[in-house]
């Protein structure tokens, strides 16, 4: 059998259906993967390989009585280590967490393995997703599989470059400003936000409660709606879980593939261009742009005056609520307790874990946050940015009266060298800038590979947005897209990928 | 332009429970300041008649029957403890040197 890692999960599934492979081999090929690149990615925090070969095995069990329990019943998967999973480690990349054991699934865990998906291990990710290049992981960065001496985006890095690195078919992500969309475009991969509350949250550790939303990190489109059908849906256990039944999204890859997109109109956001974008960006999405064209679509552009205050409401709400959320960290429950010397009181304790077990972008935010909601400085900060949010929200209203979808580049740029923006926490920020209006909105958003750009060779992502509710009208464009760009260039994306170096 | 001294960040600091040594107030209070400026713009982009929105999706109140549901047995929740005392949460003494 040829490389199985390579397929796309779809026809992973197809082959398990078929009987042709079992979920053992195709875990085991993942496995061995695994063993052979993670050296030198680090997209993995933890690895089990028992967990995955006994569910594997159930899977085999169910395929031969020809009764699997999804349409990715086999398929194995790598999970963001911000998901709780019952027995296995989850550190959502911090000290405090390390060693940690949840007692219980989140709904996404008790969805994939009620689906038969075999769970490889858990993904690297900057500290409780704070960041855009996974340098923020208290164990180590991880590496970008087109060039291992740069970020794979952040803060979902892991997951994306073990989907990149053929190390797992399908990975889940979470995106809370751009950390599934973001890691999407820099390593080549598609990544999927859907609209808000479309996942449940249970289990999820939380970074921003109104922001955070997990959804999938895949090769294909396709592979993206298929797991996506899987973990959408109502969960009681998450308040703010939307009630609707998931959309067809598979029916709307299907449509999208044939590359016809008439009748659809797009919108290009004026704001999310030109300066501090890179000119390799810019011309891939020119291209991304005409081909939407070609294929029938009408493309008119469109303004979001209110976009370029979206990222520092953003960094105004995001720290508000992380510094609430975060205290629940407080060495007396779960995870890492420091006690100093002498005899010290309980808040002895949790100032000294709080400083031990955090990092110095976890200690920054809670400090903005905590700044952000003092009184005195409430109405400037966080009531402003709570207005700003309105604000962004009627720009996407008015928008989307006049087109169907909006697209932008994913990031203003390719990855850039590790180390690079490390001490300027702004200019990290600033990766943002084009992913933080969807999640301020709650719109669902996608990112598709578009090709790479000249002046580095590294992948470039389109970026399409919906309204809420319409998570459909991505896969129906990014379908298309990648269609019609897989056709121009002979094979898909990551066939221009250098390979790995395999450890032996 | 938004201040945020050095003693702040520390009081800042106290008020979230984490302990800052000199070396890490030197290092962040200047990047908090930094931070600051850049998003200090906002301060008057929003007119007073702008409602504020706390939450992407329009939302009531959700409510559950109220039934009998699975939940963790006492050794799980106490699972990732650091201490445990007769199936409870061991934690040091809870009152301050102040109080």
């Amino acid at each position: 059998m040829s490389d199985l890692t390579r397929l796309t999960a779809h026809q992973q599934a197809e082959l398990l259906a078929t009987g042709e492979v079992s979920s053992v081999e195709l875990t085991r090929a993942h496995l061995d993967r695994i063993a052979a690149v993670d050296g030198a990615v680090h997209a993995f925090l933890h690895v089990d390989e028992h967990g995955a070969i006994e569910a594997a095995r159930a899977a085999d069990d169910r395929l031969s009585k020809g009764e699997p329990a999804s349409p990715l019943d086999g398929v194995p998967i790598a999970v963001k280590d911000v998901i709780v999973t019952r027995g296995l480690p989850s550190t959502a990349g911090s000290r405090i967490l390390e060693g940690w054991v949840p007692p219980y699934d989140a709904t996404v865990t008790e969805r994939l393995r009620a689906g038969g998906l075999p769970i490889l291990g858990k993904t690297n990710m900057d500290e409780f997703a704070m960041g855009s290049s996974t340098e923020h992981s208290a164990y180590g960065p991880t590496h970008n599989p087109w060039d291992l001496d740069r970020i794979p985006g952040g803060s979902g890095g892991g997951s994306a470059a073990a989907v990149a690195a053929f190390e797992a078919p399908l990975a889940i992500g979470t995106d809370t400003g751009g950390s599934i969309r973001q890691p999407g475009a820099v390593t080549g991969t598609v990544g999927v936000k859907p609209t808000y509350g479309a996942v449940s949250r249970y289990g999820l550790i939380a970074l921003a409660n109104s922001l955070d939303q997990a959804g999938p990190v895949t090769r294909t489109v396709l592979d993206a709606a298929l797991l996506h059908e899987l973990i959408g849906g109502h969960d009681p256990r998450d308040s703010t879980s939307l009630t609707d039944p998931v959309p067809a999204l598979v029916e709307a890859v299907r449509a999208g593939a044939a590359g016809d997109l008439s009748g659809l109109r797009v919108g290009v956001v004026k704001e999310l261009g030109g300066e501090g974008f890179q000119p390799g960006v810019e011309a891939r999405f020119a291209e991304s742009v005409e081909l939407l064209r070609d294929a029938g679509a009408e493309v008119v552009e469109v303004s979001c005056p209110h976009f370029e205050h979206a990222l520092a409401a953003y960094y105004l709400i995001l720290p508000s609520e992380a510094s609430s959320n975060l205290a629940r960290f407080d060495a007396m429950r779960y995870g890492l307790r420091v006690t100093p010397e002498g005899d010290p009181s309980a808040e002895d304790v949790m100032r000294a874990t709080r400083d031990a077990g955090f990092g110095d972008e976890v200690k920054r935010r809670i400090i903005l946050g905590t700044y952000a909601l003092s009184s005195g400085y409430y109405d400037a900060y966080y009531g402003q940015a709570q207005k700003i949010r309105t604000l962004v929200q009627r720009d996407f209203d008015a928008a989307f009266a006049e087109v169907d979808v909006l697209v932008s580049p994913t990031s203003p740029t390719t990855a850039f060298p590790l180390g690079d923006k490390l001490s300027d926490p702004i200019s990290m920020y600033r990766q943002d800038i084009a992913t933080i209006p969807a999640n301020l909105a709650g719109v669902p958003g996608i990112s598709v590979p578009s090709g790479v750009a000249d002046e580095d060779g590294l992948p470039v992502g389109l970026q399409v947005l919906a309204p809420q509710r319409a998570d459909d009208r991505l896969y129906r464009v990014g379908a298309a897209v990648e269609a019609l760009l897989e056709e121009r260039w002979g094979g898909p994306m990551l066939a221009q990928a250098p390979e790995l170096e395999v450890a032996r | 332009m938004p201040q945020i001294t050095r003693d702040e960040v520390r009081h800042l600091a106290d008020l979230a429970r984490i302990d800052l040594d000199d070396a890490e107030l030197d290092r962040l209070a200047p990047q908090l300041e930094g931070i600051l400026d850049a998003i200090a713009s906002i301060s008057a982009v929003a007119a007073e008649d702008v409602p504020a929105t706390s939450h992407p999706v329009p939302l009531s109140n959700v409510y559950r029957e109220d039934v009998v549901a699975a939940s963790l047995a006492p050794e799980e929740a106490l699972s990732g403890a650091p201490q445990v005392e007769q199936q409870r949460f061991e934690v040091p003494r809870i009152l301050g040197d102040e109080q």
